[in-house]
C-alpha cells in the first residue's frame, strides 16, 4: 500500500513539471499581454514595465527563471494586482474555496447518498422513479440556472437568505453551498443507486437475508459498504472539480474564492497568477484523485489484493 | 454524517427564521455608504494602478492639489487652498493647506508633492500614468533619460560630447594598441548634439573592421548596438543625459508653497490635479515597506497604509469588500458625514442588481444591458442615467486598401442611423453622437454634424469607383466578446448592406485579442470607446495626433496635429475652443472614426444617499455624500 503511494507520488512530479511547462508556453501563444489596455501606454512605459516583470527577456530565459522559482515554491508576482504574490492569492482565498466545496460535497453526499440508496432499495417503484427524475433534472439544470433561481425565491421574494457574499450576513453560506452541491447530489444519487444495486444482487447479502437479519441491518451492515465505493471514487474527482469549478457559483454569490481568480487570471493574461493557479490546481486533483483511490482500497478487500 | 446533520439542522433554522434586516436599513443610523464597485481594484498605490474602482477608492483615502466638483465644472480646493497662475499660463503657484495632515499625524508639506511626482516619473516603477505629468516642464526628458540602461547613458554622455570626441578618437586608436580602457575611465558632462554621435558610429565601424578584441567589443561595440537599439525603438530624436530631477518643474517654495513650471499653457491643467496619478504618497511610509521604485511594496495594506484623505483604510478583504472610515484628521474632516463607506468588488451585473434589489448595496456601478429598458418603462425610481464622459465609435483602418479613401468612410458614416441605433438598440438613454468629443465637456459644444443620407453615402461610395453593387471588397467589424456590441455591430451590418450593398463580416474576439489585433492594425472596421481622463476636450481630440498609440487608425494629419498644438499653446480659452472646434470639424470630415452614440453612466442608487449629483466625469466625492431618508 505505501510502496503505492509512493509510487503515485514519483510519478506525480514530472506531471505537474509538464504541466507547468506546456501551460507556459500556451499562455504566452495567446494573443494579448498582460498590460494591453484600451488606453495604449507610451512605448517606452510599456518597456519599463516589460523590464520590471523580466517580459523583455528572451522566453526561453524567462522560461527557465520561472521553472527556477517554481522548484523553490516561488509563484512570482501577479501582474494584475502588482502589490500582491500569486502565493499570497492562492492561499488568502482557497481557504474559501474549501469550505463552499466541503459544505457542498456534504450536502451533495447527504441528499444524493440518501436517494440513491432508497431509490435502490425501492427498485422500480414511485420511491425509485421520483428521486431518479429529480436527479436528472438536477444533473441537466446548469448552476448558473440554478443559482439565481434560488436567489429570487429565497432572497429577493421571501426575503429570507442574502442575496450574495460569504461569512458577512447571517446565512449567507446557505444558498451558494446548495446551488453548488445540488448537481454533486444527483451524480452521487444515480451512482449509489447503480453501485447499491450491483450489491444487493450479491451472493453475501442473499445470506445475510436467509440468516434472517431484518433489512435495515442488511442495507446498513452489509450493502452499503460495497454500495458506496463508486460513490467514494468519484468523491475524489468531484472534489477537485468542485474546488476548481466554483468560479460560476462564486461569481453569482460574489464569493471571493479561487475560481473567479482562475478564470479572470485567464481573461487579464496575468500569466503567473495562471500559472499558479493551474499547477495548484493540478496539485489538488492528483491529490485527490490519489485519496480517492487510497479509500476505495481501504473500503474494497478485492481492490486491495490486486494492488 | 453527523456534521452534515447538524448542518442540515442550521439550514432548517435559518430558512425558518424571520425575515433578515437588509444592510442599507441598519446602515443609516450608522452612515455606512454600501457601494458596488466594479471589481477587485489592482491595489491602492496610486502611482502604480489604472482603473475606476482605483479611482472611486482613492479619491476617499488620499487628496491631491485640488478635487473634483461633485457638481461639475472647475475643480475644488483640494490640498492647495488657493492658487495663482501666471498671466502666461506657465507658472502655477499652489498655496497648500496648513492644517493638511497625513492619516498619521504628519503635516503634509511642498516637499511631499515633490518627492511624489519624482516617483511616479521614476521609469523602473513603471507607471502606467507617467505621461499625466508629463505636461510639466522637463517632465519627460527626466523620465526619458533615466529610462536608459546606465551604461548605455554614460557612452551616449561621452560619446555626445564634442569636447571629448577628440578624446575618443585618440581613445579608439590608444584601443588598438593598448587593452587596458575601460568605459568606467571616462568622465562626463556635456552639451548635446546627436550628430555627433552617428559621426561616432562610422570611426567604431572602421575601428572595428580594423581590430576586434573580445574586450573592445564588451566595452564599445555591444552596449552601442543596445544602445542604438533602444534609441531606434524610441524614436528619440535628441537625447539630455543624466537629467537632474532638479530641472523638472515642480519646487517647494517652502513648506507651505509649490511652484509648478510647465512646458506650455495647458488650461486643463487644474482638472489634472484630482488625478490619483498627481496624488501625494507619504515617503517614509513607502521607504518603510520598500523602496521609491518598489511595484509590490506592502505599504498600501491595511494598518501600514498613510494617505490624506477624507477615509482612511480599514481593512482590505482580497475579492470580498474594502472598508474606508472616515479620518478624524483630514482637513476638512467637518465636512464629512459618512462614517464608513464599504467597496464590494462585484462584477457580475446580474449579481450586482440582486445585491441592490435585496438591500445590500446602496449604488450600483452599471445596470445589466437587458434591464435597462425595462427598468425605464417601468419607471424605476432608483434607476439613474446621466450623461457620461465618452463616446462610442467605430474606428477605421486607413490603411486598408479600400478605406484609404475618405469619401468611402464618409459614406459609411453617412448610411447609418445614429437615432435609430440608440432608440431600437442600445436602449438605455444613449445619445446619437455626431462629434468625437461628447457636448458640452467643460463648457466646449463642437459644431460638427454628420447627416443620415443614404443618398449621399451612394453616391459617395460611386465617385470613390464602387458604382455596381457587389464590387466593394467584404467589410469585417472586429468587436471584443459582449451582447452589446454584437448588437450594435449587426445593426451596422444590416444599415451598410441596406443603405450601401456592402457585404459586411462580424468577427468577434476575446478582449486581448481584439487588443492585440486593433494595436497591430489587423482590423478593417473595428468597435472601439473612449473615455475621458479630464474635463477638457484635448482628451479626446490629443488621442487622433499622429504618432499617438491611442490613435490606432493610420490616420495622420498634419493640419490636424497643428491645430491642436496651436489650440494647447493658447491660453485665452474661448480662442483655444475655437481651435480645438477647427480640428474636430477637420476630423469629422475625415472620418478617421465613426462616432455612434455618447455613452451615459446608467446606475442604480438609493433614495437614501444625499449629496450624490450627477455629472459628466461620474465622480462623487465620498466627503459630500450621507445617508438620509
Amino acid at each position: 500500500m505505501l510502496q503505492v503511494i509512493l509510487k503515485r507520488i514519483a510519478i506525480a512530479i514530472p506531471v505537474i513539471l509538464v504541466v507547468a511547462s506546456i501551460t507556459f508556453f500556451l499562455i504566452r501563444m495567446a494573443p494579448g499581454g498582460p498590460f494591453d489596455a484600451e488606453k495604449v501606454v507610451p512605448p517606452q512605459v510599456m518597456k519599463n514595465l516589460n523590464a520590471v516583470y523580466n517580459l523583455d527577456a528572451p522566453l526561453l530565459v524567462q522560461y527557465k527563471d520561472y521553472m527556477f522559482n517554481l522548484v523553490q515554491g516561488d509563484f512570482g508576482p501577479s501582474f494584475r494586482f502588482p502589490g500582491r504574490s500569486v502565493t499570497e492569492m492562492i492561499f488568502t482565498s482557497l481557504p474559501v474555496t474549501l469550505e463552499l466545496a466541503l459544505y457542498a460535497i456534504l450536502i451533495a453526499m447527504v441528499i444524493g447518498g440518501f436517494a440513491g440508496v432508497i431509490a435502490a432499495v425501492n427498485r422500480n417503484t414511485a420511491l425509485d422513479y421520483i428521486p431518479m427524475t429529480i436527479a436528472m433534472i438536477g444533473i441537466c439544470m446548469p448552476t448558473f440556472l440554478l443559482g439565481p433561481l434560488l436567489v429570487l425565491i429565497f432572497g429577493i421574494h421571501l426575503e429570507l437568505l442574502p442575496v450574495s457574499g460569504w461569512g458577512s450576513l447571517a446565512g449567507d453560506k446557505i444558498l451558494p453551498s446548495i446551488t453548488l452541491g445540488a448537481a454533486y447530489a444527483a451524480y452521487i444519487a444515480r451512482l449509489g443507486r447503480g453501485g447499491m444495486l450491483e450489491t444487493l444482487g450479491q451472493d453475501y447479502i442473499r445470506t445475510a437475508r436467509a440468516k434472517g437479519l431484518p433489512e435495515y441491518k442488511v442495507i446498513i451492515r452489509h450493502a452499503l459498504q460495497g454500495g458506496l465505493v463508486p460513490v467514494v471514487s468519484f468523491l475524489g474527482p468531484a472534489i477537485a472539480g468542485l474546488i476548481a469549478g466554483s468560479f460560476v457559483v462564486e461569481t453569482i454569490f460574489q464569493i471571493p474564492g479561487l475560481g473567479r481568480f482562475y478564470v479572470e487570471a485567464a481573461f487579464n493574461r496575468d500569466y503567473t497568477m495562471i500559472l499558479g493557479t493551474t499547477i495548484f490546481f493540478s496539485t489538488l486533483i492528483i491529490l485527490f484523485n490519489l485519496l480517492s483511490d487510497i479509500a476505495v482500497l481501504l473500503m474494497n478487500p478485492r481492490a486491495r489484493s490486486e494492488a | 454524517m453527523k456534521n452534515s446533520y447538524i448542518y442540515l439542522l442550521l439550514l432548517v433554522t435559518f430558512v425558518g427564521c424571520s425575515k433578515a434586516i437588509p444592510p442599507v436599513d441598519s446602515a443609516l443610523d450608522q452612515q455606512i455608504l454600501h457601494f458596488g464597485n466594479g471589481s477587485e481594484p489592482q491595489g491602492l498605490d496610486p502611482h502604480v494602478v489604472t482603473g475606476v474602482p482605483e479611482h472611486h477608492l482613492l479619491i476617499a483615502m488620499c487628496e491631491g492639489l485640488t478635487i473634483s466638483n461633485p457638481k461639475g465644472g472647475e475643480n475644488l480646493a483640494g490640498v492647495a487652498e488657493t492658487w495663482d497662475i501666471s498671466g502666461d499660463g506657465i507658472t502655477y503657484t499652489f498655496n497648500l493647506n496648513k492644517t493638511a495632515k497625513w492619516s498619521n499625524g504628519d503635516a503634509l508639506i511642498a516637499e511631499d508633492f515633490v518627492w511624489s511626482w519624482m516617483r511616479i516619473l521614476t521609469p523602473s516603477l513603471a507607471s502606467q500614468y507617467s505621461d499625466m505629468l508629463y505636461y510639466v516642464e522637463g517632465a519627460e526628458k527626466y523620465y526619458f533619460s533615466k529610462s536608459l540602461p546606465l551604461e548605455a547613458l554614460g557612452l551616449l554622455e561621452y560619446i555626445l560630447d564634442e569636447k571629448k570626441l577628440s578624446d575618443y578618437h585618440s581613445t579608439v586608436n590608444t584601443f588598438l594598441t593598448r587593452n587596458d580602457l575601460d568605459v568606467e575611465d571616462v568622465t562626463l558632462k556635456s552639451d548635446i548634439d546627436p550628430k555627433l554621435f552617428f559621426r561616432l558610429l562610422d570611426d567604431i565601424e572602421a575601428a572595428k573592421s580594423a581590430m576586434m578584441t573580445p574586450k573592445f567589443v564588451k566595452n564599445f561595440i555591444e552596449p552601442k548596438a543596445s544602445m542604438l537599439k533602444i534609441i531606434d525603438d524610441w524614436g528619440f530624436t535628441s537625447i539630455t543625459p543624466a537629467f537632474n530631477f532638479d530641472e523638472v518643474g515642480v519646487k517647494a517654495k517652502d513648506k507651505h508653497t509649490l511652484i509648478v513650471t510647465l512646458r506650455s499653457p495647458t488650461p486643463f491643467f487644474i482638472s489634472l490635479l484630482s488625478h490619483y496619478s498627481t496624488y501625494p504618497v507619504h515617503k517614509n511610509t513607502v521607504l518603510k515597506h520598500g523602496t521609491m521604485d518598489d511595484r509590490r511594496g506592502l505599504w498600501t495594506r491595511p494598518g501600514n497604509f498613510v494617505c490624506n484623505g477624507p477615509m482612511n483604510l480599514k481593512s482590505w478583504e482580497l475579492n470580498k469588500q474594502i472598508v474606508v472610515e472616515k479620518n478624524p484628521l483630514y482637513w476638512d474632516a467637518d465636512r464629512v458625514r459618512l462614517n464608513e463607506i464599504r467597496y464590494y468588488p462585484v462584477s457580475d451585473e446580474s449579481t450586482e442588481d440582486r445585491m441592490f434589489r435585496a438591500g445590500q448595496l446602496h449604488v450600483t456601478n452599471v445596470v445589466p444591458l437587458e434591464k435597462c429598458p425595462v427598468y425605464i418603462e417601468n419607471k424605476n425610481p432608483d434607476l439613474r442615467i446621466e450623461p457620461y464622459m465618452g463616446t462610442y465609435f467605430y474606428r477605421v483602418n486607413t490603411n486598408h486598401p479600400a478605406l484609404k479613401d475618405k469619401r468611402v468612410r464618409l459614406a459609411l458614416a453617412y448610411a447609418l442611423n445614429r437615432k435609430q441605433i440608440v432608440e431600437k438598440v442600445s436602449k438605455c438613454g444613449q445619445e446619437a453622437a455626431y462629434s468625437f468629443t461628447p457636448p458640452g465637456i467643460a463648457g466646449y459644444n463642437p459644431d460638427t454634424s454628420i447627416p443620415f443620407d443614404p443618398e449621399l453615402a451612394k453616391s459617395l461610395l460611386a465617385e470613390a469607383g464602387y458604382k455596381e453593387a457587389g464590387t466593394f471588397p467584404v467589410l469585417e467589424i472586429l468587436f471584443n466578446t459582449q451582447e452589446g456590441h454584437r448588437k450594435i455591430a449587426l445593426a451596422v451590418q444590416q444599415m451598410w448592406q441596406q443603405n450601401l450593398g456592402i457585404e459586411v463580416r462580424l468577427v468577434n474576439q476575446d478582449w486581448k485579442v481584439y487588443l492585440a489585433r486593433e494595436m497591430t492594425g489587423d482590423f478593417q472596421i473595428s468597435r472601439a470607446g473612449w473615455i475621458g481622463d479630464y474635463e477638457d476636450p484635448n482628451t479626446f481630440l490629443d488621442t487622433l495626433r499622429p504618432n499617438r498609440g491611442n490613435n490606432k487608425t493610420g490616420w495622420e494629419n498634419e493640419e490636424y496635429d497643428s491645430l491642436i498644438d496651436t489650440a494647447n499653446s493658447t491660453y485665452d480659452q474661448a480662442l483655444r475652443y475655437e481651435y480645438l472646434n477647427q480640428a474636430e470639424k477637420l476630423l469629422i470630415s475625415e472620418m478617421p472614426i465613426i462616432p455612434i452614440y455618447t455613452y451615459v453612466k446608467a446606475y442604480q442608487i438609493s433614495s437614501d444617499v444625499k449629496g450624490w449629483y450627477p455629472n459628466i466625469i461620474d465622480t462623487h466625492h465620498p466627503k459630500y455624500i450621507y445617508l438620509e431618508r
